[in-house]
């Protein structure tokens, strides 16, 4: 894996990604459709990520749905177990709540509890996370309510070659396939993905560095490479692995990683408890006890998200805290592998 | 199946029967203009940095919850939405805690925490704003299950977005089923957010949704706060009568797009103008001339009300912000 992933200059937008790779899709294979709540207006949605699909593929393929979550979910699912790829949009990933017991309960079981005779193939896109003073309600990063689900894939890609790569995948993926997109990542740029799709369930090592490994996904992998280079400059030599899915979970790539720095700290945005950080640190204590020499978390606050600007920002992890955690945890005088 | 028996306490603070006078009138026209006032102020504070995230304003929906409201003792429950800055103060939140809640401030009626769009005002009956579509049916729906004991209404506002939601429906069901004393209020402004009502609304009725739950209904001139206030009061009366829940669909139109950033280019011109010629605080004030209220009496509550916004928005400027480290979160009440 490249180690300028996602730090080296590149044209490709992270909304444009996502639209051109449900476009390349829908042109593909005539199954997919797409649809959601005013993703065929002229804004194409509120974060206008899919202006003019409507247009070029007409409504059969593209169109616009009641405020009606449950009904995109249920419907999704009735689609897909009888031949349809549907890709449906759920606004902000806090109102997953409403659509949670088709996906949950529906796509989730299809598979398994059918003996394996069908599966649903949707993918639920939605944008999600904090930091845009969107308050309680509209800030969730709903990731970690379904990662205890088997049955469903839950991605979150941290650029836009990555986006296009994974929902690519997602889309032709036989399972449903909840796409997660941070709102404060829609507008960066970055380099179209080396190749056509990109396998769903594999982390990346993003850099490479000998002292500590930081696990992240989404964001907080853009958060901890911009950390790892305000380190770099303490002497500290950090590497960074995007999980990109939380579900499959690659554990390989971390234990490998940890293996060569024997330090791990897994960045979330979302409360510890019951958070996919505690459960990777969980998996890495079983699994790669020998190697460890420390293990810790950056998370948030117990609590909802609030609104005000003194108050969220502080709450969410940021570069900043992750380096003041770095330093505060290993001390200036870590013993480096340099 | 018939409903059981409620058993009615007699509300110490239950209104007067009645048509209000022309003084209740001008107070409540008053409220409408402190509302519209405050959507304007912060949109040029949204403009100017000092509010956060998105708004959502109600300017041109103000005769609504003041109607309703006019119909309300100040005991009886509301909730409302995003849209809801005007849902609370109708409901008797200060304009300077909302204000400051808006600006992300320690005094706002939340603290800072709720921000626009989530703002809860328990002191003034208010269970709460909601960001989710459709959630302000559920609560008020079950705050009708207290005021059912304890002889309250409960006022449910949402959109006509909403109806299409599941709390809709599964809650216009549930408070028929026990006839709760709660009013449901459909602000139908014609638009969900960029997309017309008429293309997500099968059968394109929403007050008549109701009728399929045995619930009485009516559609409602929701720029009349006349009209609003004598059909909020009727259904008033059905609620604590114990005669169950009421539907009523006001029609109306917002001035504003959706949301901060939204222009609304989807709107026929036309058609914004010919709302923008029924603006409830023009009809208002019309009405309150030709039943005998001075100019003079007009302007001066005009003039209070913008003083009262001009105050509240300059003490909510000056308010500090929340400090996490004075005022430590708790996840739970001890
Ligand atoms: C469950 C849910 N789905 C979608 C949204 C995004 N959203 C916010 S307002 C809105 C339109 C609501 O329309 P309506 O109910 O007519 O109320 P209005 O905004 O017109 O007052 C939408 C889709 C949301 N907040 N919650
Ligand atoms: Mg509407």
């Amino acid at each position: 894996m490249s180690a300028e992933r996602g730090s080296s200059p590149g044209q490709l937008e992270f909304r444009v990604a996502i639209r051109d790779a449900i476009a390349e899709e829908l042109e593909r294979d005539p199954s997919v459709v797409f649809f959601g709540e005013d993703v065929a207006a002229e804004q194409g949605g509120v974060f206008a990520v899919t202006p003019g699909l409507a247009e070029r593929f007409g409504a059969d393929r593209v169109f616009d749905t009641p405020i009606s979550e449950l009904a995109l979910a249920g419907a999704a699912f009735g689609a897909a177990a009888t031949g349809m790829r549907p890709v449906i949009e759920i606004m902000f990933g806090d109102f997953m709540a409403l659509p949670m017991d088709s996906l949950v309960n529906q796509a989730a079981k299809l598979w398994y509890v059918s003996g394996e005779q069908g599966s649903a193939p949707l993918v639920v896109r939605s944008a999600v996370g904090a930091g845009g003073r969107f308050g309680a309600m509209h800030s969730q990063s709903p990731g970690t309510w379904f990662q205890g689900i088997p049955g469903i894939k839950v991605v979150a890609p941290s650029s836009p070659g990555d986006a296009k790569g994974l929902l690519k995948a997602a889309i032709r993926d036989d399972n449903p396939v909840l796409f997660l997109e941070h709102k404060r990542l829609y507008s960066i740029k970055g380099p179209e993905p080396e190749h056509e799709v990109l396998p769903i369930g594999e982390a990346a090592v993003v850099r490479e560095g000998r002292d500590l490994t930081i696990v992240s996904i989404s964001k907080g992998v853009r958060d901890a490479l911009q950390a790892a280079d305000t380190l770099a400059g303490d002497g500290l030599d950090v590497e960074v692995v995007d999980l990109r899915s939380l579900r499959p979970l690659d554990s390989a790539t971390v234990l490998a990683s940890v293996a060569r720095t024997n330090r791990l700290l897994a960045v979330e945005e979302g409360p510890r408890t019951g958070g996919w950080a505690t459960g990777l640190l969980g998996v890495v204590s079983e699994r790669g006890l020998h190697d460890l020499d420390d293990a810790w978390i950056v998370a948030t606050e117990e609590t909802p998200i609030p609104y005000s600007p003194t108050l969220e920002d502080p709450f969410l992890p940021s570069a900043e805290t992750i380096v003041e955690s770095v330093r505060g945890r290993l001390g200036t005088g870590v013993e480096t592998a340099a | 199946m018939s409903a059981p028996e409620a058993r009615r306490v007699e509300s110490p603070t239950a209104p007067e029967r009645g048509e209000p006078a022309a003084r209740d009138y001008l107070d409540a026209y008053a409220r409408m203009v402190v509302i519209r006032e405050f959507e304007q102020t912060i949109h040029r504070l949204f403009l100017k940095g000092e509010v956060h995230g998105t708004t959502h304003l109600s300017a041109g929906q103000e005769a609504i919850p003041v109607g309703v409201c006019m119909a309300l003792a100040p005991d009886d429950y509301a909730s409302g939405t995003y849209r809801g800055h005007g849902h609370a103060l109708a409901k008797g939140t200060a304009p300077e805690a909302l204000a400051a809640e808006m600006l992300g401030r320690a005094t706002g009626v939340c603290g800072g925490r709720a921000g626009s769009m989530n703002v809860v005002d328990l002191e003034h009956g208010l269970v709460g704003c909601f960001g989710i579509v459709g959630g302000s049916i559920a609560a008020a729906t079950g705050a009708a299950l207290s005021g059912k004991r304890e002889g309250r209404v409960s006022v449910a506002f949402f959109g006509d977005g909403a109806t299409n939601q599941a709390y809709f429906h599964e809650c216009l069901n549930f408070a028929k089923v026990l006839e709760l004393p709660v009013i449901f209020v459909c602000e139908n402004n014609f638009y969900g957010e960029f997309t017309p009502m008429l293309r997500v609304t099968g059968g394109g009725e929403i007050a008549a949704r109701a009728g399929a739950y045995g619930i009485p209904f009516e559609v409602v001139d929701g720029n009349d706060l006349w009209a609003v206030r004598a059909a909020a009061a009727g259904a008033v009366e059905r609620a604590r009568s114990g005669a169950g829940p009421t539907m009523l669909e006001c029609q109306t139109y917002r001035h504003f797009g959706h949301s901060k950033s939204d222009p609304a280019r989807y709107r026929p011109s036309e058609e914004l103008e010919r709302w923008l010629e029924r603006d409830p605080l023009t009809v208002a004030r019309r009405r309150l001339l030709a039943e005998g209220v001075s100019e003079a009496d007009v302007e001066a509550v005009e003039t209070e009300a913008q003083g009262e916004m001009e105050r509240a928005a300059e003490a909510a400027l000056a308010a500090p912000y929340p400090d996490p480290h004075e005022r430590p979160a708790t996840e739970f009440k001890p």
